[in-house]
């Protein structure tokens, strides 16, 4: 970056410059163990994407034309709305909604705090479909509209830009929600009760104070679910819109051509690329540094209507994209339970939450060497490779899945070839099929989710704060533990639940790389939802639902203390 | 020693020891699917009972289980490959995946149109696509043909699934087979025409609005039907057999064949034999409502009520040749 001299926070907004500074019994030089560290990571990053960016060195084939003739621009205008319409909604939706849990006070407000993140544990898949079941043609709402109103009453149709926006904000907003938050918790009042004592008043001090102030973290929240929502495919199909992303299957699975549908993932690579230059750009050279623990927030007392619309409204979202969709699967579940219950649904749950759980470990391990490795060595270099490691989350899932597979597929038939001409071993693919492939690529995919809250909470850790630790004695293991580990706590935590409920959504992955006869809710899911069997599915997203609810509880627990 | 050295000398034990324990053993049968689990597991078990033989299955979707063979190259595990829809089959065998079996017990149990001319793949169970409407708007009278629901009568009234879905694309490029391009485009055009409402996501989503009244008539595999009844008998949705007078319904087929670099063919080719025969067809298709490909075997009650009918005996593969012109057709024509 050629800033680099003026902000070398490229990375993040408050990034200390450490050059020269000794922490620990690490020497600083140019390769020490961090750096190699994030080099493997984005290595293994790279080589799923290689493998996808690669498909450049066959020409474009006649499908290219016929995409460009034909399709191209609608699904361009179509990602372009959809890019536009979930930044924007669930900006303002998350970004309100955590000033107003985080700052002030009105009735239910500790209840809301933590239950407007119980969204997280809904997949998009799983809301777009109870939607569409809900308010079509045929669904429950619109029969009850047509009795009422009669037959030619005009309703919305859910089917459309607006409701594949609406529907995908409202699974996606807890990323912003989350995030923000925690900014907003962080800063604390201090910095509107100045903005206030020099003549701000509160909606003023709130986008001329806060809002700049937690801007990082929102634009990360942002980030995520906008990455998020380019790789979607499971809740477009449902309501039969195109974008970029049905477009890559529909040349992979239609055309059969791995090639151009790996060349149109490159172009999204490219764009979320772009995306994460443009929200670095927007945090750059500033310096945010007051650190205040929640514990000495005072929050602004709503009165009146205002304390009324605040719960409303924050009622109104928790309702919409938490309460129907569940009291709508629960009713699925009951008239489909006795037909799709059996013992298999414990195994199920069990995979499920194992795989959440070794990958939410692995992902906050790296996330957190990767942030170290980015505080130390605050070159272009390490920066860039910390950047191409976060790359993998904007990929789908099935593109992904290849990216990861054809490689590792390779490294097996090295191995197998090799034991046969050597030992004339008749041998079983060793990598393929084993829980660790399986973790390995959920790090390449799910490492940005885990990596932006870490990397969040390492930027609270300034070099003053080492420096007085230093000063009294601490150095090494002793300061990470007792200096660091409580003040990235947070951050960790977050990331864990984050990449532990994501996880247990995630399919196409899951689908590909999972040994015999490893089924999972996601997968279960899957089977049925492609077949169209919705009702049937509610049991195995109930039971997902459920599963990611505990975290994400345990942990909102935790931060309310 | 130092820890360098233990680290190298515990690499050293697991290069050497996994491979020993993943010898790999003859007896069972690995099998890569793209048809459900639960639509598939109960008959694998039950060939398990029968003959003692362990079926071992990953089910995934067709384009990555293809992937899937082609990067494991001739050290897959696969020895059968099990998905639905000619095309995908066609497109595996095109790719060099799968291997011809000679089998005179297959030949007999599957009618030439249903099975790759090469041998390559088999289908197992028949899928027909047909016309579905609702009994209280519509005279079946007043339909006959594919072609015919694009005509000015069914204005507003038409619903169709979308065009993403490989069972249209297989339809409109049995259509190309038949008629032409030139022909097969007009007809997409005037179905997109007379769409009622945007295509949707599945069959059941066609039918449940044929139900609520959004649209009069549609287009499904009988199947999603069979199952929609077996819930709900009462549904005000009806089965017309389309193209009678002409070539006959369009079916297509769920189907397997043996891969190219199987460990054990033999054993691949006794489990399809085996799912051909009388006692396994209705085992395949009972669950999942739909026909099956041995002639002899009678099919479910329920779907034998909707009587006989006259198949299109176009060999399926053609819907895979001609399944790229397809595509490109229906997003000519607008069908989304």
């Amino acid at each position: 970056m050629s800033d680099n001299k003026v902000s070398p926070t490229s990375i993040g907004p408050r990034r200390a410059p450490v050059k020269g500074v000794r922490t620990g019994p690490f020497q600083l030089r140019f390769w020490d163990g961090w750096r190699l560290f994030t080099l493997a990571v984005a290595l293994l990053v790279l080589v799923s994407l290689g493998v996808v960016c690669f498909s450049w060195l066959t020409p474009p084939a006649e499908i290219w034309q016929h995409l460009r003739q034909t399709l191209l621009a609608r699904l361009l205008l179509n990602t372009l709305w959809l890019v536009l319409g979930v930044g924007v909604l669930t900006l303002v939706l998350g970004v309100s909604l955590a000033w107003l849990t985080a700052t002030c006070e009105f009735p239910g407000r500790r209840f809301f705090s933590w239950s407007l993140l119980l969204p997280l544990a809904m997949p998009t898949y799983v809301l777009a479909f109870v939607f569409v079941g809900l308010l079509d043609f045929a669904g429950p709402v619109q029969t009850l509209w047509r009795e009422w109103f009669g037959r030619a009453a005009w309703f919305p149709p859910i089917r459309s830009t607006p409701g594949v926006i609406i529907v995908m904000s409202l699974a996606l907003y807890p990323y912003v929600y989350l995030l923000a938050k925690n900014a907003f918790q962080t800063q604390g009042r201090r910095a509107m009760e100045a903005a206030e004592s020099l003549g701000c008043g509160s909606w003023e001090g709130f986008f001329r104070v806060a809002l700049p102030m937690a801007r990082p973290w929102i634009a990360g929240g942002v980030l995520l679910a906008l990455m998020e929502a380019l790789a979607d495919f499971g809740a477009v199909s449902i309501f039969n819109y195109e974008t970029f992303t049905t477009a890559i299957y529909k040349a992979w699975f239609g055309f059969f051509s791995l090639t151009t549908a790996a060349q149109l993932a490159s172009l999204l690579v490219l764009l979320v690329f772009i995306l994460i230059v443009v929200e670095q750009r927007l945090r750059a050279r500033r310096r945010f540094s007051t650190a205040r623990s929640s514990a000495h927030i005072t929050r602004l007392t709503l009165r009146g209507w205002r304390a009324w619309a605040a719960a409303g409204f924050a009622g109104a979202v928790l309702l919409i994209a938490f309460g129907i969709p569940v009291f709508q699967l629960g009713v699925w579940t009951l008239s489909s339970f006795a037909a799709e219950f059996n013992v298999r649904y414990f195994a199920l749950l069990g995979r499920s939450v194992a795989l959440g759980l070794g990958a939410a470990v692995l992902i906050c391990s790296t996330a957190l060497v990767l942030s170290y490795a980015a505080r130390r060595h605050s070159d272009t270099f390490t920066h860039g490779l910390v950047r191409v490691a976060n790359l993998g989350y904007a990929l789908p899932g099935a593109v992904l899945a290849v990216g990861i597979f054809i490689p590792m597929a390779a490294l097996d038939n090295l191995l197998i070839n090799f034991g046969e001409t050597l030992f004339g071993w008749r041998l079983r693919p060793l990598l393929q099929g084993t829980v660790i492939i399986m973790l390995l690529a959920y790090l390449v995919r799910f490492l940005a989710p885990g990596f932006k809250p870490v990397d969040g909470a390492m930027h609270r850790v300034t070099p003053s704060i080492d420096e007085a630790a230093r000063l009294s004695g601490l150095r090494g293991v002793a300061l990470l533990g007792r200096i660091h580990l409580p003040m990235l706590r947070g951050g960790l935590l977050t990331a864990a639940t984050i990449v532990f409920v994501d996880v247990m959504k995630e399919m196409p992955i899951t689908l590909m790389t999972r040994p015999f006869g490893w089924e999972t809710l996601a997968v279960k899911i899957f089977e049925l939802t492609a077949e169209g069997e919705w009702e049937r599915a509610a049991l195995p997203a109930v039971a997902l639902v459920v599963a990611g609810l505990v975290p994400i509880i345990l942990f909102m627990r935790h931060s309310e203390r | 020693m130092s820890k360098l050295r233990i680290a190298l000398l515990a690499v050293l034990v697991v290069l050497v020891g996994l491979p020993v324990a993943a010898v790999a053993q003859a007896q069972e049968v690995v099998v890569y699917s793209a048809r459900n689990e639960h639509l598939i597991r109960p008959v694998f078990e039950a060939y398990t009972r029968e003959t003692g033989v362990q079926v071992t299955f990953v089910t995934d979707r067709e384009g990555p289980l293809l992937q899937r063979l082609k990067s494991e190259g001739r050290n897959t595990r696969a020895d059968l490959l099990l998905t639905v829809d000619a095309g995908n089959l066609w497109h595996a065998a095109q790719e060099g995946l799968l291997q011809p079996v000679d089998s005179a017990v297959l030949a007999a149990n599957i009618p030439e149109h249903l099975r790759d001319p090469d041998n390559q793949w088999f289908g197992l169970s028949l899928r027909a696509r047909t016309i579905v409407y609702s009994p209280e708007r519509v005279n079946p009278e007043e339909l006959s043909t594919y072609a015919a629901l694009g005509e000015p009568q069914w204005k507003g009234r038409l619903l169709l699934r979308t065009s993403q879905k490989v069972y249209n694309q297989s339809l409109v490029a049995m259509l190309i087979a038949e008629r032409g391009v030139e022909e097969a485009e007009k007809i997409v055009r005037s179905w997109v025409d007379n769409l009622a409402a945007p295509p949707f996501a599945n069959d059941n989503a066609v039918m449940e609005a044929i139900a609520a009244g959004q649209g009069d008539v549609g287009i499904v595999n009988t199947y999603y039907l069979g199952r929609l009844l077996r819930d709900n008998p009462d549904l005000p949705v009806a089965l017309f057999w389309a193209d009678q007078e002409e070539s006959g319904v369009h079916v297509n087929v769920s189907g397997a064949g043996v891969t190219r670099h199987a460990r054990n063919p033999e054993g691949a080719i006794k489990l399809l034999e085996w799912m051909s025969s009388e006692a396994a067809q209705n085992l395949f298709v009972d669950a999942n409502r739909e026909y099956p490909v041995n002639p002899v075997v009678t099919p479910h009650p329920d779907v034998a009520a909707w009587g006989p009918f006259k198949q299109n005996p176009i060999n399926v593969a053609r819907a895979g040749e001609l399944q790229t012109q397809a595509i490109m057709l229906m997003d000519r024509a607008g069908y989304r």
